[in-house]
């Protein structure tokens, strides 16, 4: 029991950066606007999220312009698609114990 | 105990809602499919009265007939092109209203990238045989228009069931099977034409209202 709880990841241990985890699962890129409608946080609670995540490096980040204005968007690496998918079977595995 | 059970499953409810709504514009309402449906079956009503004829006989030759027809004072051509503007307008007008009526209900956005990538993914394909349904009557070749416009449209739906609802998958599979039957059988092609356009968007359309819009009563 205790193993399996120590298999959750504290990085993934936050609503916002699950929801950032999720969402670049699904999509090959996403822009710091997408998130933020999807997840409905404020820029400054999304900005220091992602930065922990960008920290543990399981998502990069590419910067380009878009005729003239900056435009930056997130992608999930490989690194972070193996923890996010042991973090999501140690959940299952907690939720399977019966109580 | 039961309470982390229960914080745990929520966590994984959430996770896989984020991801179904990140990935897929889930706003597309059932009852723009019904809507749609109506004005086809309307347009292919017209159409079948213009022609003068039972649409559910065979006639392999009616689009041979068409240089010589003039009803209601206006040539085959005039007509089509009106019918087929009032269908399409029609359609896609009460497509967007339903649409833009449940993305309000559930406090959706209606313009997101989500909404663009369904959309481009739709007029691909659309495009495409719109242009070769003009080739086809360019070149006097009528009796395909009807099933190029269900094997186009069905492909497009095929297509843009990875960007929206599953489902419409399988509506753009049997739109497809309707326009190859249609394409050998081309007397049949205004029925085909309205079971694919009218009767399958009516059906198909209220099964996803049934199973994603209507107010849960039980």
């Amino acid at each position: 029991m205790k193993d399996i709880i120590a298999d959750l990841n504290k990085a993934f241990d936050h609503r916002v950066r699950l929801g950032i985890m999720s969402i670049l699962l699904v999509n090959d890129w996403m822009e710091f606007n997408g998130f933020k409608t999807l997840l409905e946080v404020t820029d400054g609670n999304l900005a220091s999220h992602i930065k922990a995540l960008e920290k543990e490096a399981y998502i990069e980040v590419k910067k380009q312009f878009v005729g003239k204005k900056p435009n930056t968007t997130y992608r999930v690496t490989e690194l972070g698609k193996k923890a996010f998918a042991a973090h999501l079977d140690a959940l299952e595995k907690l939720l399977n114990i019966r109580p | 105990m039961t309470q982390h059970h229960r914080q745990h499953f929520e966590t994984l409810q959430e996770i896989r809602s984020i991801m179904e709504r990140s990935s897929r514009f889930i706003s597309l309402s059932g009852l723009s499919g019904v809507s749609a449906g109506i004005f086809a079956l309307i347009g292919a009503g017209f159409a079948s009265a213009y022609l003068g004829r039972w649409p559910f006989g065979q006639d392999d030759y009616y689009p041979f007939k068409l240089q010589e027809l003039h009803r209601w004072g206006l040539t085959a051509w005039q007509f089509f092109l009106i019918d087929a503007l009032v269908v399409f307008i029609g359609a896609l007008g009460s497509a967007v209203f339903f649409t833009t009526r449940k993305a309000k209900l559930k406090g959706q956005k209606i313009w997101d990238p989500l909404v663009q990538r369904l959309l481009i993914n739709l007029a691909i394909p659309l495009t495409s045989g719109f242009i070769f349904i003009l080739g086809l009557i360019y070149h006097g070749l009528v009796g395909l228009v009807a099933p190029a416009a269900l094997i186009f449209y069905g492909l497009a739906l095929v297509h843009a069931s990875k960007y929206t609802l599953n489902d419409i998958r399988y509506l753009g599979a049997a739109e497809i099977v309707l326009g190859l039957i249609a394409t050998f059988f081309i007397g049949y092609g205004l029925l085909c034409w309205a079971l694919g356009f009218g009767i399958l968007h009516i059906g198909y359309g209220w099964y996803m209202y049934l199973k994603y819009e209507r107010p849960a009563s039980n």
